[in-house]
């Protein structure tokens, strides 16, 4: 199972970094959402998959889901939803006023020499 | 158990909120603002005197044992540097009253630098691997909103480089506290600690503490990574540029300081030649740009990179000069970087441009504010009476003991280099012919600008001069950086 996990995060952190590498601001959005879907799955993985019963403690248990990944995969996905969400608001704001979504049209600047 | 601990972080937090209401209202923005920061400076400065008199403080969030629940850790590093957060954020918001303009006071600038200081603070006091990664969330979502806030063009086209870059240095933080809890099995920073004493650093720790370097040094912008620095900090208006340029690189430094002292010190011969090299460099590609720019904002943020460059040099000494050096120069340099930006704020205000080929002999018309630029200038290169000076001593003293002549060496150059970028602009902006004025000056803008950065360049002097008096809390701050038992202890030992 940890095999298949590691190809599929590799998979994922593989497609978000040639998203991100591209010239459309949308694509480099939706890397970064892939990016943060791989780091979290790979949050999971490394928590390891010993047990199938929920995470819950009682005395005598031994088969049970370490809670913790869980909870810290939670806390991502909520930031990772507010940060996409801010920067989608932010690249359509940009879009209307620079009048482009290409990223190498917004480097350099005019109020510099 | 001592909730007093959390009243620094708590009180920006719940202003925060009450500034979210109103919002149209400038006067009650404003005085909200101050008697929030000015509430929050007793605190923390009551929070030192504790830490100094009883040792570090812990709360362990919910009362669970110590390695189980979050723990928020109050020792002399983290206390000074929040108080010194909270004074800078006082001494700016007190500035942008006159530049920030008033769209922006109406459009929650006010709750975006109360939640900023939320995070710093928070970061700063966390004793939590993954609760430091929220408050670094907390303190870059308010940082998205002051460096985007007012949608000029070139702050949003800078926004969205600042954005993808911090994402992405996110999910490199999610991705090595994975792998770090895969390792060790805990979060807890003083449990960590001692786990990775336990196992005695095997080399994948090693590879997590290169990660974290990468992570943080996107934050702190050492060599490889500070390429987005320059363009992004050049982009919102320059109380925001202070805010920023003063605190957040900080942040990402005291990261790298807490990690490369607690953590990972039983490979020194790797990870901390490592950071000596990249502090090299990045002390070497900053002095490059200061000298490069005749952009005025441009050679006080490479200034930035220099600053980070030589605390981490003192970091990676590991010996109690280096670390001492590192820590009064960290604070030096967050009040001296507010200073100038404030400095060159004015400046850009009374000339209309940030071109410093277009200045010139403001020292006639400005006598007042050339000699404050002069004596910050200084500070900042750390000629003697000055603040940067102790720092900067203790730092090469340092290098000198662990045995990096060389390395030592160009730190001293570094420092001449510092003192001709910013002699330049003194001497471009305030001597020869008279040059660019703006005609928009008014004198009382301008002096209600000059009072608080006066006052922080007077501040900085007396950091300086007192340096005898600030020594204990120093010391205090350099034994917990030095020997991670003593956080442990606080930690494992307080939370029962």
């Amino acid at each position: 199972m940890e095999i298949v996990m590691a190809f599929v995060c590799g998979f994922l952190f593989m497609a978000a970094i040639y998203l991100i590498l591209s010239r459309s601001l949308l694509r480099i959005i939706i890397g970064t959402g892939l990016l943060s879907h791989g780091a979290h799955l790979l949050i999971l993985t490394m928590g390891s998959f010993k047990g199938s019963a929920p995470p819950v403690l009682k005395d005598g248990v031994t088969d049970f889901a370490d809670p913790l990944p869980q909870a810290l995969i939670l806390t991502a996905i909520v930031i990772s939803f507010g940060v996409t969400a801010f920067f989608l608001v932010l690249a359509y704001r940009a879009y209307h006023e620079l009048k482009t979504d290409d990223m190498t049209l917004m480097k350099g600047s005019e109020d510099h020499e | 158990m001592n909730n007093f601990l959390l009243l620094p972080i708590i009180i920006p937090f719940f202003f925060a909120m009450i500034l979210m209401f109103g919002q149209k209202n400038i006067a009650y923005q404003r005085v909200t603002t101050l008697l929030g920061l000015i509430i929050s400076i007793i605190c923390a400065a009551g929070l030192v005197m504790n830490v100094h008199e009883n040792g570090p403080q812990t709360v362990t969030l919910g009362n669970w044992p110590a390695p189980f629940g979050i723990t928020m850790m109050g020792d002399m590093v983290s206390s000074l540097l929040m108080l010194t957060t909270l004074v800078l954020a006082f001494f700016i918001v007190w500035y942008g009253f006159e530049s920030i303009g008033r769209k922006r006071e109406q459009f929650f600038y006010y709750p975006g630098v109360m939640f900023i200081i939320t995070g710093v603070n928070g970061a700063f006091t966390t004793g939590d691997i993954f609760n430091l990664f929220v408050f670094f969330e907390v303190l870059l979502m308010a940082s998205y909103l002051l460096i985007v806030l007012g949608g000029e063009k070139a702050q949003l086209r800078e926004s969205i480089k600042y954005i993808l870059v911090n994402v992405i240095s996110s999910a490199l933080f999610v991705i090595t506290v994975a792998f770090l809890y895969s390792v060790v099995g805990t979060l807890n920073m003083a449990d960590i600690s001692l786990q990775i004493a336990e196992i005695n650093q095997p080399g994948i720790i090693t590879v997590i503490a290169v990660l974290f370097l990468l992570v943080f040094g996107m934050k702190a912008a050492i060599f490889p990574l500070y390429f987005w620095l320059p363009g992004s900090y050049a982009a919102p208006p320059i109380p925001v540029l202070a805010l920023f340029g003063a605190l957040l690189t900080k942040v990402g430094v005291y990261a790298i300081t807490r990690t490369y002292t607690l953590f990972f010190t039983h490979d020194l011969g790797y990870t901390h030649q490592l950071l000596l090299i990249l502090a090299v460099l990045t002390i070497i590609a900053g002095c490059i740009g200061a000298l490069a720019h005749f952009d005025v904002k441009q050679i006080i943020i490479y200034n930035i990179v220099i600053a980070v460059g030589v605390i981490l040099f003192g970091v990676a000494q590991m010996n109690e000069a280096g670390l001492e050096g590192a820590f009064v120069y960290l604070i030096h340099d967050m009040i001296i970087k507010a200073a100038l930006f404030m400095l060159i704020g004015i400046v850009i205000y009374v000339t209309g441009t940030t071109n410093l080929r277009k200045m010139g002999g403001l020292i006639q018309t400005y006598p007042a504010l050339g000699w404050f630029f002069l004596i910050a200038g200084l500070g900042l290169a750390g000629v003697p009476p000055l603040s940067g000076f102790i720092g900067k001593l203790l730092i090469i003293q340092g290098g000198f003991e662990a045995g990096n002549i060389w390395s030592s060496i160009l730190i001293l150059a570094s420092s001449i280099v510092v003192l001709l970028s910013v002699m330049r602009i003194f001497i471009y902006a305030f001597w020869g012919e008279e040059g660019q004025l703006s005609n928009e000056v008014q004198k009382k803008t301008y002096n209600r600008l000059f009072i608080p950065t006066a006052l922080l360049v007077v501040l900085s002097i007396f950091y300086g001069i007192g340096t005898e008096w600030l020594m204990p809390f120093m010391g205090d701050a350099a034994k917990i950086l030095l020997d991670p038992s003593i956080y442990t202890d606080a930690v494992m030992k307080g939370g029962e």
